[in-house]
């Protein structure tokens, strides 16, 4: 009996990893030239000195990202690591003077894992951090690289803390607070409805903070909200009281400041009861439209704010959009966008450091700050034209919201 | 007599795996032999032993199933830090206010202990199971929506932000479901390894009194324990609130090794992630909770090194089954027993 349990688990493990090592094969041969992360780093003795090396021709930065690929939510690391991948790629093709060495760690969303993940690109010789993809992780992460002197520039991670008291860290993408506020004035000045309802994760940095900055905001401006409504963690599946509440309240609009899994539910619930106000989005519910067995006519009419359209027509982003979803399968969302503008950030920074060759990754850290706070540093990518930073390490760029009109966005 | 000298042997066995590997270790940071990765782990490591052995004391001693170890932990954390915080003017000295803050942190765990165990310890059967595994989910829900902050009026606590307001120049400690941003990072190496020691001086010190002889006696025989007048709850509490008080002290030190911490980190799967420490170890073997969660936390992180790297949690639940059923497996059992004829004895004490 007991023989028999080992042999069927036995068999069960090696046919599962031979299931998974299928799938990853085709996805796997798009990352491969710098991601063969062990054999570059045997065949490159002097690996850390790859920056210093006499060859002045070409400078290999080595950039490192840390994000959730396992776990709840390695949806959102997996957009991130393969947008930048994308950009790698691409930058490396371009035969520039700045080469980029990219491996992704795994942080399965988690702080001290996220740190884990950190000392082991450290031990690589990392020179540049991109990462981490949530903000508790980035956060901890933040520090060590505030200690260490590494620049860190992350695609996702939202909260101002990321990057309070901290030179070195920049974000990609806004801030929850600053969501919020764009949301509201977006609300104050458009004629969408007068009562408005909210409903968040009260378990989740990123959703609270949209939310709490949105109330604030709205009061500010004479908004009225009618209903605040929250919910624990991202895996409840039923809304229907916070619906409800919304409804009985009278809510015209209902602001949805949440990632796309439960917002799917809250407009399929919403539907079945009968109650059609405006849902008005965050970026976090951008990627809603490819979720696997979605019904997009549930989103029509939605509102939200992204910094990223899938269907835009320039030609960047029907290359990008094309190749990702050649790679993958799926369109990418703004997860995957912030991570390709990211990788051109840094190269383009990069790219304007004299004497970039001889340093190590304090100087370049120090040589980074300088350009990204510089003022005169712009960089256009698919989240945003001209895409500058602050001296507090936030982006500035303009928010823009879209529509959903028969499946596909439409900028507003 | 005999028995007593070959526990207490065991003990002395279990400080000088302790002290060694802490000796080694040190020695190897110092050679620069010891990679990043691995440094980040020490004190972690230390944190999830002392947790294993903590809960081995719930579980294998005291043979009540405990579910909620991760939300003694959370409340240690997050005192701990509170403490650390507040401390800092007063206690300008790091290792001191580590110290007072793992001690606060024990502290908080023994009281959360105390409120779960007086009612449920009362009881028989798996209550004891069921409410520690909704006392963590409480302790998640509860810090989730915890503001704690500090002026120079003195320490606000509130429940939403709203009613959270600082004067300026205050610092706003534990930020709801932020969790607790911007801690001074005062756990070390050292510290980790000394509240080992603490931890297994307590532990085996408990498990070879007499208190600890009740203890056992109640796991094995409740009714024939109670004849010979042991009091149930006394004792069960008390191996339950020793446990608690430990993984609060862990908790603290884990907290202040990291500029962030969030309640949801300590969830259900922390609490059980702990629990299959325990159970690979060995229930009521200390040095296999040592040895098991030293490993077992490491190895998801060693796996980063292969090119299996996105397989890592796969290979790493996988190893998890095939120890569990190698350890289980009679005929395994046997054939060690002929290879250490020694063996035999211990496993036949599960």
């Amino acid at each position: 009996m007991k023989k028999k349990e080992l042999a069927a688990l036995f068999m069960a493990g090696v046919m599962s990893l031979g299931l998974l090592a299928g799938c990853s094969s085709d996805g796997g041969e798009a990352s491969q030239p710098p991601a063969s992360q062990a054999g570059t780093q045997s065949s490159q003795p002097n690996g850390g000195d790859g920056d210093t090396q006499g060859n002045t021709e070409t400078v290999t930065i080595k950039v490192g990202g840390i994000g959730p690929i396992t776990g709840d939510l390695a949806q959102y690391g997996l957009a991130t690591q393969w947008g930048a991948q994308i950009a790698v790629d691409e930058i490396n093709a371009l035969g520039g003077p700045i080469k980029l060495e990219y491996d992704f760690q795994d942080d399965t969303g988690v702080t001290d894992t996220a740190v884990s993940a950190y000392n082991t690109l450290k031990d690589w010789d990392v020179d540049v951090i991109y990462g981490c993809t949530t903000t508790a992780p980035c956060v901890a992460v933040a520090s060590e690289t505030f200690a260490d002197r590494y620049f860190q520039l992350t695609p996702s991670a939202s909260s101002p803390d990321v990057t309070a008291d901290k030179d070195n860290a920049f974000q990609m993408c806004f801030t929850d607070p600053g969501q919020g506020m764009a949301a509201a004035e977006y609300l104050k000045n458009s004629s969408l409805g007068t009562k408005l309802a909210v409903i968040y994760n009260n378990g989740d940095a990123y959703s609270s903070g949209i939310a709490d900055a949105f109330i604030t905001k709205a009061a500010e401006l004479g908004l009225e909200v009618v209903s605040t409504q929250t919910f624990p963690d991202d895996k409840t599946t039923d809304y229907t009281v916070q619906l409800n509440a919304c409804k009985d309240a009278g809510a015209d609009v209902v602001f949805l400041p949440i990632y796309y899994t439960p917002a799917s539910l809250i407009l399929a619930q919403a539907k079945q009861m009968g109650y059609a106000p405006t849902f008005f989005g965050g970026d976090g519910m951008d990627g809603m439209l490819d979720m696997e067995g979605f019904d997009k006519s549930l989103a029509e009419g939605l509102l939200l704010m992204t910094p990223f359209n899938a269907s835009g027509t320039d030609e960047r982003t029907v290359d990008f959009v094309t190749k990702y979803q050649a790679d993958h399968g799926i369109l990418p969302n703004q997860f995957a966008a912030d991570g390709y503008d990211c990788m051109y950030a840094i190269y383009e920074a990069c790219c304007q450091i004299d004497g970039i060759a001889g340093m190590d990754h304090a100087q370049l850290c120090d040589a980074l700050i300088a350009m990204f706070t510089g003022g005169q540093f712009q960089v256009d990518g698919l989240t945003g034209t001209g895409m500058k930073w602050l001296e507090t390490g936030e982006i500035s760029k303009a928010p823009v919201v879209v529509k959903v009109e028969s499946g596909v966005y439409v900028t507003q | 007599m005999k028995k007593i000298n070959k526990n207490s042997l065991n003990g002395f066995v279990n400080y000088g795996i302790i002290i060694a590997a802490f000796i080694v270790l040190q020695i190897l940071i110092g050679k620069g032999v010891l990679s990043n990765s691995l440094q980040s782990l020490l004190v972690p490591a230390c944190c999830y032993i002392v947790m294993a052995v903590s809960l081995n004391l719930t579980v294998g001693i005291l043979g009540e199933l405990s579910l909620g170890h991760g939300g003694f932990m959370s409340l240690g954390a997050f005192s701990g830090i509170v403490a650390s915080i507040l401390l800092q003017d007063l206690i300008p000295m790091a290792p001191v206010r580590l110290a007072v803050s793992m001690v606060v942190g024990a502290l908080a765990g023994a009281l959360g202990g105390v409120i779960v165990g007086v009612p449920v310890l009362r009881l028989q059967g798996d209550y004891l199971a069921i409410v520690t595994l909704a006392f963590g989910q409480i302790i998640k829900n509860i810090i989730m929506v915890l503001y704690v902050g500090v002026d120079e009026t003195g320490i606000h606590v509130a429940a939403s932000s709203d009613r959270f307001v600082l004067a300026p120049g205050g610092t706003a400690i534990i930020k709801g479901p932020m969790g607790a941003v911007g801690v001074a990072k005062l756990a070390s190496f050292t510290a980790g390894a000394i509240l080992i020691l603490i931890t297994l001086l307590v532990v085996q010190n408990l498990v070879n009194s007499r208190s600890g002889r009740a203890i056992m006696a109640l796991r094995d025989n409740r009714i024939a324990a109670e004849s010979v007048g042991i009091n149930v709850t006394k004792y069960k509490l008390m191996a339950f609130v020793t446990s608690a008080a430990l993984a609060g002290a862990a908790g603290a030190l884990f907290g202040l090794n990291y500029s962030s911490t969030v309640a949801s980190k300590f969830d259900f799967n922390t609490s059980i992630l702990v629990l299959v420490f325990v159970v690979l170890g060995g229930l009521g073997s200390i040095r296999g909770s040592i040895i098991a969660a030293a490993l077992l936390y490491v190895l998801p992180e060693l796996l980063r090194k292969f090119d299996i790297a996105e397989y890592r949690m796969l290979i790493y639940a996988i190893v998890l089954i095939l120890v569990m059923l190698a350890t289980n497996n009679d005929q395994l059992k046997s054939m060690l027993g002929r290879i250490i004829p020694k063996r035999k004895g211990a496993v036949s004490n599960g």
